[in-house]
């Protein structure tokens, strides 16, 4: 095996050493009648060659070029930088920075990145990242708990990604919290009326999207406020954390606590991770937050270092009492993210979040033309998703004619709710051209026909 | 170790002060610190809280350990030593002066559930 | 002969310094041309509400393309990596990580592919995603796989969520504690304690082993399962095993099988086999996927049968030669993250098996049990072993014989960085005092390993005071980590 360094008569050596006979002998101490003695039904291993001839034709039956998907995982043009820099053996095979002295590159690249991300965000403090945007939004609940343990009650937005609504809902399965969604309004915004009477001395925590589902930008700079006078805690989730170059941060209207996908600053599709956690809280809060934080710190000579800090919140030291489980997290994403958001920098995001914007703006107008097509909260403010409509078809039957153009033309909502059976989620990037957007607008005519 | 005679003690390495108002001061002792090594901070509940036997009276953290302050029996929280929040490491550096915690108010006779100086010397073995 | 090329360790290389990102921010300057677009520019004011648009991003960096390469570079070169030299931290496996599976998982009809695209588009992921799930069933000797945790600890919570689900649905919800073993990762009382549960610790016996007897005695009708890691984390295999399942069996308990150490046993014995109801991969440790700096892992879980229901949407199904994701499984406890899984982490994993076959995981698990049982051979006459039973993939040691000299595990830890190491995992597992547990790996040669033993017996011969002082060859020297925590600074603003 050509991992194995060791020849047969070295291996011999060595056992001869120990004084065992065969490799075998090794796992003598395993009780016979658990050793197991046939051999795994998995295929003879391959060469390089021949497997990589196998996978590329596997890689070649999956669909990767550009399409109108979204609803949390977003096509993004990624500089060919990146992986070069990312892919650099002291990043990608190094371990977690426990040894300071061994580990400065990993970790001034982490503090870069809660850096970056505090900034983009308004927050006080971002983590070094937790494993995805649903659970991060679930692990908010979980810190709420730990602010406010007399809180019970969560109040969500039924305008959030319905995966982390569930993801919401099975890791809190066994604590003592309870649920009240909260509906949208007319114009598809978080109907703010109903959030804020339903809040009283036992709401936990708010959670509302800034962004929501439906693609509709929310008034989210009232939402914190809503909690007022009362010691619940307010959390803002954003899938597409590209807007951030346009829409104004949430640290500026008061949440204690922001969750987002990073994977929306740059990382791969990779049908559906590894993606990338954001969490961010205030200041006040940094005991109870969940997972890995990189601090500034002095050597014994005075010279500038970094290393692990707050660590007594964590599983390997506080045991049932720490903050989160969590350990392996996404480091190698988040500097990933950090290269992108240093080549984009102030500008490049600032131009990113216009272009989505501006190139989602042009197909909502084509769509809003389509005879049988309407817009699902079409006057509502939006930045790069909107809902279409078709009152006479299925959407699933839609986006299956288009399919036949080789347009993957969104997401079907009944995916997500069966009684929504008309509605597609239509999403826009940077990427997508207006060639393509025109083919889009003459196959959806056509599918709708 | 340090064990001073005028102090009561618990199992779990907590010193108690008692004046005759049943209002006690706690802290932890020269063996806790020593053991926890540096300490970086000291949590705590709110004053006013009445904290039941045995359940957390806090915590207090180095950088690679913690240790929950604890007592064998009910007590309300009355104050607490704000000077920690800048300074934790007085608890390191004077545990039974500048770095007392918290004071305390006891309801019942509770001496009886707490260790002399001797014995608690037995237990630290010193 | 002796081999030059391995022979060159420690020695102080080009350490170059670099300021943050923002302290080489340069007005105007971007990295990047974002695509061209021919659609008409975006009227802000018009489209958005005045509250809401943002005027700028304070402090956020401009660079160059070529400022933002050089600052990555250079920052890497203050890393240590398996791909540079010897990392032997025990329970964390530090293993090569093949080139293979980096090409395999960066391919563009992988790792440019959206998660909700329809089934039929995405057929090649899911058959290898599909094939991947029965490969693990063949290794844990278990009846059913989820991919989606993406990593050990979360496949531990799913775990735990599952276990909780079963009790429940038996109408055995009165059962609210989980055993741990002592010698536990962290991860374990904590995934117990996020799934709702009280934990209760088991006592080790003086062998190392769990105690039969305590465990018997703690068996109650308040415990829902036992937590347990084989081979252990004091690198022992727990030889009664199948009688530990069985008392646990009996209370009508479930075993939760921490599978970290899984590299040990690959195709020499099998958990479902032992007794285990559930059990986590670290794809990292078993299947060589690269530790990222701290991630990203994946952690999928094995179930018996029973559980299999309960497992998170969707399941991948296979009906005559296609693959489909249902979404439609009644009983199923739902989501623990969005999408389906770390798929590239995932790819990778696939591409080590597919690599080395059934026959190449049983060379991994003996050549990983061979290195350590050698390495303990040559170091059971200079340092204390705390257990005497032969050790299966890592080492445990402590610094019990070294303390008349004054040296402890912290400078034995600190001196290898100075002698081109990465030290041992040290103070853990905490059933000893002053641990250092190392795995060598199957990866590692016999020289490797030598030159290791070697710099292990020059550091006990030095003096304590000059421990003390060590590392001088590293890029920093001791970090403050006390001062760090007290005051702690967590942005380049602060």
């Amino acid at each position: 095996m050509r991992y194995i360094p060791n020849t047969p008569p070295t291996r011999q050596a060595m056992l001869q050493d120990i004084g065992l006979s065969k490799l075998d002998d090794l796992f003598n101490i395993i009780p016979q009648d658990i050793r197991y003695t046939s051999s795994l039904q998995i295929p003879e291993g391959k060469s390089e060659y021949r497997l990589l001839q196998e996978l590329e034709a596997k890689a070649a039956q999956n669909y990767s070029q550009n399409h109108f998907l979204g609803a949390g995982a977003y096509k993004r043009y990624i500089p060919t930088a990146i992986a070069p820099l990312v892919s650099r053996a002291e990043f990608l095979t190094s371990y977690t920075p426990y040894q300071p002295e061994l580990c400065q590159g990993s970790l001034m690249a982490m503090f870069e990145f809660q850096s970056l991300l505090s900034s983009l965000t308004g927050m006080d403090v971002a983590n070094a990242s937790m494993y995805e945007g649903a659970s991060a939004m679930a692990e908010a609940v979980l810190m709420a708990k730990r602010i406010y343990p007399q809180g019970k009650i969560v109040l969500y937005s039924q305008g959030l990604h319905p995966e982390y609504i569930q993801t919401m809902e099975t890791y809190t399965l066994f604590q003592d919290i309870e649920f009240i969604p909260i509906s949208l309004d007319k114009t598809g915004k978080t109907d703010l009326a109903a959030l804020k009477q339903a809040v009283t001395k036992e709401t936990l925590c708010s959670i509302t999207p800034m962004i929501n589902f439906n693609g509709v930008i929310e008034d989210y700079h009232l939402h914190a406020d809503l909690l007022e006078g009362t010691k619940a805690v307010s959390i803002a989730v954003l899938t597409d954390m590209s807007s951030l170059g346009i829409i104004e941060a949430p640290g500026k209207f008061g949440f204690d606590i922001f969750v987002g996908e990073g994977q929306s600053l740059g990382l791969p599709l990779s049908y559906g991770g590894p993606y990338l956690g954001i969490f961010a809280c205030k200041q006040a809060y940094i005991r109870r937050m969940p997972g890995r934080i990189v601090g500034k710190a002095k050597d014994v000579d005075g010279n500038d270092a970094f290393c692990l800090i707050l660590a007594t919140r964590e599983q390997h030291i506080r045991r049932e009492k720490a903050t989160s489980n969590i350990c392996s997290n996404q480091t190698l994403c988040a500097i990933w993210v950090t290269v992108y958001l240093s080549l984009l920098g102030k500008l490049g995001l600032q131009k990113l979040a216009r272009l989505n914007m501006a190139n989602a703006t042009y197909l909502k107008k084509q769509c809003k033309t389509i005879q049988g097509i309407s817009l699902r909260y079409g006057d509502s403010s939006f930045y790069n998703e909107f809902v279409i409509e078709c009152k006479n078809k299925l959407a699933q039957a839609i986006l299956n004619v288009m399919l036949q153009d080789n347009i993957i033309g969104g997401v079907a909502l009944s995916r997500f709710d069966s009684n929504d059976t008309n509605a597609i989620l239509v999403s826009v990037t940077e990427v997508n051209s207006k060639e393509e957007m025109d083919k889009f607008v003459l196959s959806l005519q056509k599918a709708v026909a | 170790m340090n064990v001073r005679d005028n102090l009561l003690y618990t199992k779990t390495h907590e010193w108690l002060l008692f004046q005759e108002d049943g209002q006690a001061t706690l802290g932890i002792t020269d063996y806790a610190q020593s053991e926890l090594g540096d300490i970086i901070f000291v949590d705590v509940p709110d004053v006013g809280d009445t904290i039941e036997s045995e359940e957390s009276l806090g915590s207090i953290e180095s950088v690679k350990a913690v240790s929950d302050m604890e007592l064998p029996f009910s007590v309300t929280i009355t104050e607490f030593n704000d000077a920690l929040q800048d300074a934790p490491q007085s608890v390191n550096s004077s545990p039974y002066d500048d770095g007392w915690i918290m004071k305390i108010k006891v309801s019942e006779d509770v001496k009886n559930d707490l260790l002399t100086p001797d014995q608690y010397k037995e237990l630290i073995g010193s | 002969m002796e081999n030059k090329a391995i022979q060159s360790q420690g020695k102080q290389g080009l350490i170059l310094e670099e300021p943050f990102l923002f302290e080489q921010s340069l007005p105007d300057s971007i990295g990047v041309v974002l695509p061209e677009s021919e659609v008409d520019e975006i009227d802000i004011e018009s489209a958005l509400p005045s509250a809401l648009i943002r005027k700028d991003i304070p402090q956020f960096p401009m660079l160059s393309e070529q400022q933002v390469v050089r600052h990555f570079t250079r920052l890497s070169t203050w890393n240590y990596s398996v791909d540079g030299g010897f990392y032997p931290l025990g329970s964390c496996t530090m293993k090569y990580n093949p080139k293979l599976n980096e090409v395999v998982a960066n391919m563009s009809g992988f790792a440019d592919i959206h998660p909700y695209l329809p089934d039929e588009k995405v057929q090649g992921i899911l058959s290898i995603l599909w094939d991947l799930e029965q490969y693990l069933q063949e290794i844990s000797g278990l009846d059913a796989v989820s991919l989606q945790p993406a990593a050990g600890s979360h496949g531990e919570l799913l775990g735990i969520l599952l276990m909780r689900n079963y009790h429940k649905q038996n109408g055995d919800s009165h059962r609210n504690t989980i055993l741990v073993t002592a010698s536990a990762h962290g991860t374990n009382p904590s995934s117990a304690a996020m799934g709702g549960y009280k934990v209760k610790s088991l006592p080790i016996l003086s062998n190392g082993l769990t105690n039969l007897q305590a465990l018997q005695e703690s068996m109650t009708e308040e415990i829902a399962g036992l937590m347990i890691t084989n081979p252990s984390t004091c690198g022992l295999f727990e030889a009664d095993i199948v009688a530990i399942c069985k008392i646990v069996h009996e209370k009508g308990g479930l075993v939760y099988f921490d599978g970290a150490n899984m590299n040990a046993l690959l195709g020499k014995a099998r958990p479902g086999d032992m007794g285990a109801d559930i059990l986590h991969f670290n794809t990292h440790k078993t299947f060589a996927t690269p530790h990222g700096g701290g991630g990203p892992g994946a952690g999928p879980i094995a179930v018996v049968a029973k559980l299999k229901p309960y497992l998170p949407t969707p399941h991948i199904v296979k009906t005559n030669e296609s693959f489909k994701l249902e979404y439609n499984v009644d009983q199923s406890i739902g989501k623990v993250r969005s999408f389906y899984g770390n798929i590239g982490v995932l790819l990778r994993a696939y591409t080590y098996i597919r690599t080395l076959g059934a026959s190449g995981l049983e060379e991994v698990a003996e050549n990983a049990v061979l290195n350590a049982r050698y390495l303990a051979h040559k170091l059971q006459d200079t340092f204390h072993m705390p257990f005497t039973t032969p050790c299966m993939h890592e080492v445990l040691l402590t610094d019990e014989k070294q303390t008349e000299q004054g040296i402890t595990t912290m400078d034995i830890a600190k001196a290898l960085l100075d002698e081109g190491f990465h030290p041992p995992t040290v103070y853990f597992p905490l059933v000893v005092k002053a641990a250092m547990l190392i795995e060598p790996t199957e990866t590692e040669s016999k020289q490797t390993i030598d030159l290791f033993i070697a710099a292990l017996h020059k550091i006990i011969k030095q003096d304590h005071n000059v421990l003390a002082s060590l590392p001088t060859k590293t890029k920093v020297k001791r970090v403050d980590e006390v001062s760090a925590s007290r005051t702690p600074c967590y942005t380049w603003y602060c």
